[in-house]
């Protein structure tokens, strides 16, 4: 795809209907420390005993002013959790949700969170009222909350990610394609000027004309308004177009983030390595044969003990087996940060500092 | 001569009530057995609506249909009661967009699954049981034993796209029909996905139609590719000649638009200009209005079907010439 125009920083001006800003521009705007939830589950085929599925397990990460922080990982490892929990949707076991400088259950409200955090839900058919029309759906929040011109609001936003009002504000959401409705919930994120915007997969179904156009939109209204965004995606190119930083996760853990180039120049977890290298060939001539990930996929309910990622990774060692690797940068101070023990000299992995991954 | 499995000719669906949308406009596609086909087109070209029609899940009463499909010989639009029953689950079954048109909310998936296999192979809860835990191993779901025991909105995205497959495949369908089924899984179990349909194709020599926006996947998992615009097939040819010589000007478009060489933060070129609106059928190149290589004979008819060879076919009039690179 070409370019056409060098993107400008963006500039911090909120809209001028959005929840105030509180800490400063040097107060990340979202702080997360050792975030936990747990699901419990029914015992296995011959009933068995209790069990828990570790969805999301000790995650933390910042999230500054107007960034935008990608976040990929195997599928089922906990990120539309992760998500769920950041707007309050889902009540955590422990850990800090930190929203601008306030804490989430203490300083600040599940009300206050939700003026300003919105969310565009992996499954757009379920996150849509059947008996709204689209115009409805879209103003509806923007009403709820008391923003100016909810319908005006909603038909522009319409107009914005391609679905001209004319034709569609009166459909209901059967009566439209995947790929519009998720348009829809995109608009209806959008309509109640949020100051952070998590959207989960929210670009999945949209062919790559009609992605570009609400990429751009995105990338419009973060330079015009300062949004935020946590951008939830398996599409890696997607992820690297569109983020500044990049966090991976694995079976309800962060196993690395950095600043997109360095992670995509060099990928610093085993994990993150072979999800990269298994992005589709696209050349007819040369199809993939076998799969660059094998071995057992990973099982939540009884997470394997040291490094998750022992039981699949080419370079295991003993102390993978038995002891937890932290996450901590490659370089004293770095942003780069991974959680794997080839990058610690005292770990005691015979390969560490080898440099085996590139 | 081989016999077609899918054989579609000159469909057209309309959805009639406040607004008239001309969804599909005299389309025609054959697939054969064992082959498996890409479909690929823009938001709203039509994709799952053609696949609905094939499986006649459209509504009768807001619909209206016109036009032949055979599947397997047999005539599907006039199919009905206890045969549509078994036409749908035995010969054909189809793996959903979403999620939540598949699997019902009250229901363990395990239950659904072997539901689905009691109903159409007559055998016991036990056996059936046994068939979904084997075929939710093979999508690759962890712990399978008690996943079967989990309703859907305990499952992630990316497990609920598996179990629609599992479901999907669990009763050996002829025909499989897959809208976007792999949008919602990672770069490592996508791919795992697509060499087991590849495997199980080979395996029962199924027919596959395979809806995605993701050209790599397409490539992946497809011998031929048909692209969509505004409800007809504007490009149908071998994955190879659509790849690397695409005719169409709007597939072309298509193939240019891929983020791969993006530079971040740099402004996105898409197709410019929007999709028709649909309300009337088409009676010139819908492509038109977007198109650079437009002319006035564009906008005057529909434009003539170019076939270079038998299965390859370019709507458009400057097929035949090799189009300057856009
Ligand atoms: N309500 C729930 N009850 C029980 N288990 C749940 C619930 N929601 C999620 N889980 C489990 O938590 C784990 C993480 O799920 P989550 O939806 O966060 O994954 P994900 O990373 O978004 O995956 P995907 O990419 O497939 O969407 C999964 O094992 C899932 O089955
Ligand atoms: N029940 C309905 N009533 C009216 N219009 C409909 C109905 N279902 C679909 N449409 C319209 O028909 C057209 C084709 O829809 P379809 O769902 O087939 O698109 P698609 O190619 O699958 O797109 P996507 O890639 O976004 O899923 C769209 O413009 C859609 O708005
Ligand atoms: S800690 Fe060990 S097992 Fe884990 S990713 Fe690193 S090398 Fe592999
Ligand atoms: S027929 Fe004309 S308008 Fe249509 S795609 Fe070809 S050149 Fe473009
Ligand atoms: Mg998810
Ligand atoms: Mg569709």
């Amino acid at each position: 795809m070409s370019v056409t125009e060098p993107q400008t920083p963006p500039l911090p001006t909120p809209l001028a209907d959005s929840a105030p800003d509180k800490g400063g521009p040097a107060q990340p705007l979202l702080i997360v420390r050792d975030l936990q939830k747990y699901f419990p589950v029914r015992g296995g085929i011959l009933g068995g005993k209790k069990a828990v599925v570790q969805a999301v397990d000790g995650v933390s990460f910042e999230v500054r002013k107007g960034e935008t922080l990608g976040i990929v990982g195997e599928s089922g490892c906990g990120k539309s959790t992760t998500a769920r929990l950041l707007i309050g949707l889902l009540e955590k076991d422990s850990g800090e949700i930190i929203y601008d400088g306030q804490d989430l259950g203490g300083a600040l409200s599940l009300r206050d969170l939700r003026r300003g955090v919105q969310m565009v839900f992996q499954d757009s058919y379920a996150s849509l009222n059947p008996r709204l029309t689209i115009e409805d759906s879209i103003a509806f929040g923007a009403r709820i909350q008391g923003l100016s011109d909810p319908v005006g609001r909603a038909r522009k936003l319409m107009d914005r990610v391609g679905l001209a009002p004319d034709r569609f504000a009166q459909r209901y959401p059967h009566e439209v394609s995947g790929g519009q409705r998720q348009r829809i919930n995109i608009a209806r994120a959008l309509a109640m000027s949020p100051r952070l915007v998590v959207l989960d997969e929210a670009v999945s179904a949209l062919d790559k004309s009609v992605e570009a156009q609400v990429l751009n939109l995105l990338a419009d209204l973060r330079r015009e308004f300062g949004l935020t965004y946590i951008f939830i995606s398996h599409d890696l190119n997607v992820v690297r177009y569109i983020s500044d930083r990049i966090l991976v996760m694995y079976l309800g853990e962060v196993v690395e983030i950095a600043p997109v180039d360095d992670i995509w120049s060099s990928q610093a977890h085993p994990y993150t390595k072979s999800l990269f290298s298994a992005m589709p060939s696209m050349d007819p001539d040369n199809r993939t044969k076998e799969p660059p990930l094998a071995g057992d996929p990973p099982n939540p309910i009884n997470p394997p003990p040291g490094c998750r990622f022992h039981t699949r990774c080419r370079f295991v060692d003993s102390v993978c087996k038995t002891k937890v690797p932290a996450l901590r940068p490659l370089t004293a101070g770095g942003q780069h940060m991974a959680a794997c023990h080839l990058h610690d000299l005292g770990s005691g992995h015979k390969l560490a500092g080898k440099d085996v991954l590139s | 001569m081989t016999t077609n499995l899918v054989d579609i000719r000159n469909l057209s669906v309309r959805f009639t009530g406040a607004r008239t949308v001309h969804a599909i406009n005299d389309l025609t596609l054959t697939l054969q057995q064992g082959e498996t086909l890409a479909l690929l087109g823009e938001s709203g070209s039509g994709k799952s609506v053609t696949l609905k029609t094939l499986l006649r899940l459209l509504p009768p009463k807001r619909t209206q249909i016109d036009g032949a499909i055979e599947v397997n010989g047999t005539d599907v639009l006039t199919l009905s009661g206890r045969k549509l029953q078994a036409y749908r689950g035995e010969e054909v079954s189809m793996v959903f967009q979403e999620p939540g048109l598949a699997l019902d909310p009250v229901y363990t998936v395990g239950d659904q699954i072997a539901e689905a296999v009691m109903r159409h192979k007559r055998i016991s809860k036990v056996e059936a049981i046994s068939t979904a835990l084997d075929m939710l191993r093979r999508v690759r779901i962890p712990s399978p034993e008690r996943r079967l025991k989990n309703y859907p909105h305990e499952l992630s995205g990316g497990m609920l796209q598996r179990v629609m497959i599992a479901l999907a495949l669990a009763c050996r369908p002829r025909l499989l029909l897959a809208d976007e089924p792999t949008t919602a899984l990672d770069a490592t179990v996508q791919i795992q996905i697509l060499l087991l349909l590849r495997d199980l194709q080979k395996e029962f020599g199924m027919g596959v139609i395979f809806v995605t926006h993701d050209i790599g996947v397409a490539v992946e998992v497809s011998e031929r590719i048909a692209v969509m615009y505004a409800g007809q097939i504007v490009e149908e040819g071998t994955t190879r000649e659509i790849i690397k010589d695409p005719r169409h000007p709007y597939t072309r478009g298509l193939l240019a638009a891929n983020l791969h060489d993006a530079a971040r933060g740099a402004r996105l070129n898409a197709i410019p200009g929007a999709p028709p609106a649909l309300e009337t059928r088409p009676d010139a190149c819908s492509f038109a209005p977007r198109c650079p290589l437009a002319e006035d004979r564009c906008r005057a008819a529909l434009p003539p079907v170019h076939v270079p060879n038998a299965r390859r076919r370019v709507a458009c009039i400057h097929a035949n010439a090799p189009l300057a690179v856009g």
